[in-house]
């Protein structure tokens, strides 16, 4: 009765071994299949139709026509860009500044250290509807905080998230603050871990700080760079909650995000459903492609 | 341990954190005192300073939130309250079901050999890495064929299908000594039996983490929220004040009374379990 090795057991023990498995999965397969990969499924069938609002999403297969539909489609491209440029901005900014707080923070006493892991995280918890809410009232004409202090000292107000060239750095900057909390978390964990002996003897070896940080630390955390960088890439390419309570993609497209841009067609101008499937589907395949790279040229550098 | 001289690098750093810490924590405390200032303070005027403080404490902005009335199970009620109420039904129905799902699943995962286990397994990660807002749309015909538009259980649903929970519970169960598991099945224990008494203890610490996690995910989750809930009693906080915003975008106090509701509760629950939190994102990482 009692089994020790996987490759003893009998057959029968297997197959019930099998069965009580997928009963333990169950629930979380029930919810996973019926609400992520049905819809996903859905997703990219409805994306070769002309489903919409008006045909009550039933749409007749249409092949590529949403794709060709896409490539000539300018303001894809205008918030394709956009969404580009927020993640060639944040993603960088992101890394380098969460590994700098976390290197000023991990050596820290447990109370100060865990102080500024909540401080740096607490917009995470708020949410993106009040911290957008109460950054739209700073950036605001009147009555903003900045404008304030930027005519208190002499100089002339700033129109802020009303122009087309500003709004998107207003944009970053809010993206900015909620996205580090997570990376400097993972940074703290990953520098307590690297090897205190290595650095110890490269001090000994009269190793400078930068030194010991550019030859022991960076390697080390190299597999949370990797995972930092991945996160924070998915976030910046799926910018959307921000976007729609900030700016509502203007002025003039120059916050348009293809999420942004999908909600829109999906829900409030033309509620072309296959359409904007088809976007969600390039998006998609666009994503992919980035981690892929991002995975294959920093696994690429690891010592492990 | 670190009682290593002070150097001019380590002054400029630390100037540099606290400034960002004030950076970081502003927002918040004007939310706060912007929901108990007066219209007079909140509009700077020519000439005069910012009122960096609230020169008197009023609850003017929260009457005005609560003025809209509504009723649930026959009590009555502000909408913004049944909002809040909204909210925390969602949050807590996600976190009941993930936790159950998802620590039956990961433990399946880790501790268990069976056919199909690295297809499921790769397919729970492979979906991590798609984007989750591309599915909205399908969500959204799927659901009003389940009658479930504007019903709670929309938003609850795809959360508690998001595969990171079962991801975080295998780490977990990972740490299972199997020998214990056997002696569990030798003494005669059923499946379940020993997954309660010897699994459970051990994956205890993840359970948690996990909760608090997806108690702020489903409350913070806002774009799914946005689509699935379309009638106003059915909104979330969250949802609630992104509609007050589009209506009256410049009544602020009005505003930071609604971000101060959506807010505050979340951010409470978020430092009472603290721990389990850092220690949730930490391990959901590993292998990541």
């Amino acid at each position: 009765m009692a089994t020790t090795k996987a490759p003893k057991r009998s057959l029968v023990l297997q197959r019930r071994e099998t069965v009580v498995s997928y009963l333990f999965l169950l629930p979380a397969l029930f919810f996973f299949v019926g609400f992520v990969i049905y819809p996903m499924v859905m997703g990219v069938i409805t994306s070769f139709t002309d489903a919409s609002l008006a045909n009550g999403g039933q749409g007749t297969f249409i092949g590529l026509s949403n794709y060709i539909r896409l490539f000539q489609d300018k303001i894809f491209w205008k918030s394709a860009l956009n969404t580009i440029i927020i993640v060639v901005v944040s993603v960088p900014c992101v890394t380098a500044f969460s590994l700098w707080v976390g290197s000023a923070i991990y050596k820290m006493r447990s109370g100060a250290r865990s102080f500024f892991r909540c401080v740096f995280y607490l917009p995470v918890v708020t949410g993106s509807v009040a911290v957008v809410v109460v950054w739209k009232w700073m950036y605001a004409k009147y009555d903003g905080l900045f404008n304030y202090l930027i005519t208190a000292a002499g100089g002339d107000a700033l129109p802020w998230t009303e122009s087309a060239t500003m709004a998107i750095w207003c944009v970053l900057i809010i993206l900015f603050t909620t996205s580090i909390g997570q990376p400097i978390v993972l940074y703290v964990a990953a520098l307590g871990n690297v090897d205190s002996s290595l650095v110890e003897a490269a001090q000994v070896d009269g190793a400078t700080n930068l030194q010991v940080f550019w030859k022991i630390k960076w390697p080390s955390v190299m597999p949370t760079t990797l995972y930092v960088a991945i996160i924070t890439t998915i976030n910046s390419f799926q910018c959307f909650a921000l976007i729609q309570l900030l700016t509502r993609g203007g002025p003039n497209y120059s916050t348009s995000t293809v999420m942004y841009l999908l909600y829109q067609i999906a829900f409030e101008t033309e509620k072309n459903f296959g359409y904007a499937d088809a976007m969600g589907v390039v998006l998609a395949i666009v994503i992919a492609i980035f981690s892929a790279v991002q995975f294959k040229v920093m696994n690429g550098g690891t010592t492990e | 341990m670190n009682k290593s001289r002070v150097t001019p690098y380590m002054v400029v750093a630390a100037v540099i954190l606290i400034a960002l810490a004030i950076f970081f924590i502003f927002p918040l405390y004007w939310i706060v005192t912007g929901a108990v200032k007066t219209q007079s303070d909140i509009i700077i005027k020519a000439g005069e300073t910012v009122k960096w403080f609230p020169t008197v404490i009023s609850w003017d902005n929260f009457a005005r939130l609560f003025k809209s009335q509504t009723s649930l199970f026959g009590a009555q009620m502000p909408m913004a309250i049944r909002w809040l109420i909204n909210s925390v039904f969602i949050s807590v129905a996600s976190m009941i079901l993930t936790c159950i799902s998802a620590s039956l699943a990961g433990y399946a995962l880790a501790k268990k050999r069976f056919w199909g286990r690295a297809l499921i397994f790769s397919l729970f990660v492979a979906a991590m890495a798609l984007p989750k807002q591309v599915i909205l749309i399908p969500l959204l015909s799927e659901m009003s064929a389940l009658n479930l538009v504007s019903s709670p259980w929309s938003v609850v649903f795809p959360v508690v299908g998001w595969p990171f929970g079962v991801f975080l519970m295998k780490q977990f169960s990972e740490n299972i000594p199997t020998s214990l598991l056997e002696a569990a099945r030798i003494d005669g224990a059923g499946e379940l039996r020993t997954f309660f008494s010897v699994a459970f203890p051990i994956i205890k610490p993840g359970f948690g983490a996990l909760a608090i996690f997806t108690f702020i995910n489903a409350w913070n989750e806002y774009p799914l929220q946005l689509v699935m809930l379309q009638s106003n009693e059915s909104k979330t906080i969250a949802l609630g004040i992104a509609g007050l915003q589009a209506e009256m975008s410049t009544d602020y106090g009005l505003i930071m009374a609604g971000a101060a509701l959506a807010a505050v509760p979340i951010i409470i629950v978020f430092l009472c379990f603290q721990k389990y939190f850092t220690q949730g994102i930490t391990m959901g990482a590993v292998k990541g």
